[in-house]
């Protein structure tokens, strides 16, 4: 199943990669990583998707993080209400004769045309995963000549927040053991 | 006031209480060396990097301080390798400082460049690379409240020459401050009643004694604990000393080497507490069989620790000392009368398997001359050892009253560490007793380091246990590959004539009867001396849980009748 997490890392030198090799040496599988600023200068945040078997490997995970010194905070919020995007840019094959078929499938997904070339042209699409695979799809049979995605970001709704299962490190609330999956 | 940057760093270090640091110098460190002429540290020469590591290991393990070690850029670093994945797999608390090219030619490869921080990375608790003479301070504060708070372990500090060079105000800082890294203490009360309640129940309980005890120092809670609740206490390797041996609930030593009564006990135990320890596949055996009809409470200051290897029932997240003091006056007492009674059967049928058993027949095996070195000695020295048949004998029959006395590569294993472990031990401890056991495969390996106890005059006894065989190894080749010995066999040089080549006074011993004599005059030969032991050339160390197998089923050293 996939699990998002949300951390806070301390914005140093080297924080990425010991994030990555962390991930590599355990033998955890990173399915995206996105990483950018915060409203705090100080702090960088970053959401990694991963595939993890049971709740149990998502405590490893989180309590792996952890061991980083640099990491300030992890929340797993894979089940917790959430908003997520992914961003995609997707260079398509058109002609000018094509460019109104990209344009009616970019609305429906309320996409945009970013750059418009002779024969081709750029979708700018942001959304859940499900929505941009989605999209992909119907511009396959098109002609998607290159395209990028940032990976997920996520953020919880309103009051709520991810769970932090991991005893005794920063921020931990008590969790029921029986939510720990034990 | 304005210092250098390399004058800061041993500021920073005479005020942690640095008093030894074992090192080897080169290019990119010198400014370091030459500003160390100026402070009150003692600098060991060691005589290749690894045995700094590992002296600066023992040390740590001897005092419960932090140790230091120092190599140079390039090949001095990559040297210290060996000895920073010891430290780590046995948390043991080491600060490595390291010399690095100057910050603007990194990247270039420039002379002696290696990426000491990415190699390091996987193998410390944390790391830095240090490219101002202003980050100094900061970074070594850090550097040595990670290395000995939570659960400790070793960091390296890569320093950039132009670092070292460059002038800069000094200013301590006056705390630390990090954000990520808050070890944790007290474990949740609603934890503990569940603790208890689980205590409670039990009938057969069973106290796994790890590492985690010495690091925490919670040794005399243990006993309460356990004398409490009437459990009785089985260690892993690193556990050992932990518990007392001679105490009335000691069982011994738990796992792949350990004693058949302290397997079968977890095996069929419906209650394991484990303290300080990791279930590290040498003490569980395969995991699907491991303690089937146990509840399982982990006290455990590191979460990534918590359900890694065997899930468990109840963790308690915290210092092991403080969870306990915490536990102790919630807990009753018990009687456990009848359990101690089936497992004393137990122990009653491994003792008439036992080596020990055996009449004197003229064979020098290594187990009965461990016995001997720890009936001379009084159960008292502080003892380290190689990696190999010789570390489990000496696990098995240098029975051990108290911590920080034991001294042994348990999760990495590492061949080459006994001698140099010894001498950093001797540094805490100089008026101590000082043994270490090596085979003659690991000894060759930092043999060299004969000549730095030697300019050190570190007073540590060496006995070599010489079977001509990687022992160990022919060991598993005997019992798992039909005795195809392929690699194991091994010419040594005279290492009389050695040690005595580097001035060190040393005997060999051929019979058991010249056993007692050799150990007495060592002890009474001021420095270190060397007895080479010429032992059984193919005995084997039992019980044997082999890789694979469930923890209760061991091969038995066969009855001798
Ligand atoms: C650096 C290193 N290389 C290889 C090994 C694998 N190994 C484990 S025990 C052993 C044999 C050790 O032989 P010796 O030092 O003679 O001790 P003995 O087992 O005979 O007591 C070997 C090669 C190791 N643990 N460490």
């Amino acid at each position: 199943m996939q699990y998002t997490f949300i951390a806070l890392v301390e914005n140093k030198p080297g924080v990425l990669n010991r994030v990555a090799s962390l991930f590599r040496r355990r033998n955890f599988n990173i399915e995206s990583l996105a990483v950018g600023r915060t409203e705090k200068p100080e702090v960088s945040r970053m959401t990694i998707v991963t595939d993890c078997a049971n709740d149990v490997d998502a405590h490893k995970i989180e309590a792996n993080l952890y061991k980083l010194v640099n990491v300030i905070d992890v929340q797993d919020v894979s089940r917790q209400p959430s908003v997520t995007r992914d961003l995609a840019l997707i260079k398509v094959r058109a002609t000018a004769e094509q460019r109104a078929e990209v344009n009616n499938l970019a609305a429906i997904f309320r996409a945009r045309i970013v750059d418009v070339a002779p024969d081709s042209v750029i979708v700018e699409a942001t959304g859940t995963e499900d929505k941009i695979e989605g999209m992909v799809e119907l511009l396959r049979p098109i002609g998607i000549i290159e395209m990028v995605r940032t990976g997920q970001v996520a953020m919880t709704r309103g009051e709520h927040s991810g769970i932090r299962r991991t005893a005794g490190a920063n921020g931990w609330r008590e969790v029921e053991l029986e939510e720990i999956g034990v | 006031m304005e210092l250098s940057g390399a004058e800061i760093l041993w500021e920073c270090l005479t005020r942690e209480g640095v008093e030894v640091v074992f090192g080897y110098p080169g290019g990119a460190n010198m400014p370091i060396y030459d500003a160390m002429l100026m402070y009150p540290v003692h600098h060991v020469l060691v005589r290749h990097e690894q045995g700094a590591a590992h002296m600066a290991d023992g040390y740590a393990r001897a005092s419960g301080r932090v140790g230091v070690a120092m190599a140079t850029s390039g090949p001095g670093a990559t040297n210290l390798v060996t000895g920073i994945a010891t430290a780590m797999m046995d948390s043991s608390p080491v600060v490595f400082i390291t010399g690095q090219v100057a910050a603007h030619l990194i990247g270039g490869d420039a002379f002696q460049e290696t990426d000491v921080t990415g190699i390091t990375l996987p193998i410390t608790k944390h790391n830095y690379l240090v490219t101002r003479a202003d980050e100094i301070a900061e970074v070594v504060r850090e550097a040595f409240y990670i290395a000995r708070s939570g659960r400790p372990g070793p960091v390296l500090i890569d320093i950039c020459k132009n670092a070292q060079i460059e002038k800069t105000e000094f200013v301590y800082p006056e705390e630390v401050r990090l954000p990520g890294y808050q070890p944790p203490s007290h474990a949740p009360k609603a934890d503990l009643q569940k603790a208890v309640e689980l205590i409670g129940r039990a009938k057969r309980p069973v106290i796994l004694c790890g590492h985690g005890v010495v690091m925490s120092g919670a040794e005399e809670v243990l006993q309460h604990f356990a004398v409490k609740t009437h459990t009785p206490v089985t260690s892993t390797l690193l556990g050992l000393g932990a518990f007392p041996a001679s105490h009335p609930l000691s069982l011994g030593m738990m796992g792949m080497h350990g004693e058949a009564h302290c397997n079968l006990a977890i095996q069929n135990a419906d209650l394991l507490l484990a303290f300080g320890m990791r279930f590290d596949d040498r003490v569980t055996g395969t995991l699907t069989t491991y303690a089937p009809g146990a509840k399982k409470v982990h006290i455990e200051i590191d979460p990534s620790e918590v359900h890694k290897n065997v899930k468990v029932d109840l963790p308690l997240v915290g210092d092991l000392k403080t969870v306990l003091t915490d536990l102790v006056p919630l807990v009753d007492e018990y009687e456990h009368d009848d359990w101690l009674d089936q497992i004393a059967g137990w122990k009653a049928e491994g003792e008439a398997r036992s080596i020990m058993a055996w009449p004197d027949d003229g064979k020098l095996y290594v187990s009965h001359l461990i016995h001997d070195l720890w009936s001379a000695t009084g159960g008292g020295a502080i003892v380290t050892t190689d990696v190999g048949q010789h570390q489990m004998w000496t696990a098995q029959y240098y029975a051990l009253d108290k911590p920080n006395r034991w001294i042994t590569s348990g999760g990495a294993g590492t061949m080459g560490f006994g001698l140099p472990s010894a001498i950093g031990a001797w540094f805490a401890h100089p008026d101590d007793e000082i043994w270490t056991v090596a085979g003659d495969g690991g000894f060759q390996m930092t043999a060299a380091e004969l000549s730095t106890a030697v300019q050190e005059g570190a007073n540590v006894k060496i006995a070599i246990m010489n079977n001509n065989f990687l022992g160990m190894v022919r060991q598993w080749q005997e019992f798992f590959f039909e005795k195809r010995y392929s690699g194991v066999n091994m010419t040594t040089p005279d290492f009389v004539k050695l040690a005595e080549a580097h001035g060190v006074p040393a005997r060999l011993v051929t019979a058991p009867e010249e056993v007692q004599e050799a150990i007495a005059w060592a002890r009474n030969t001021p420095g270190p001396v060397v007895i080479e032991f010429k032992v059984e050339k193919e005995e084997a160390v039992y019980p044997m849980v082999p890789a694979g197998a469930a923890l209760d089923q061991m091969l038995r050293r066969p009855v001798r009748s």
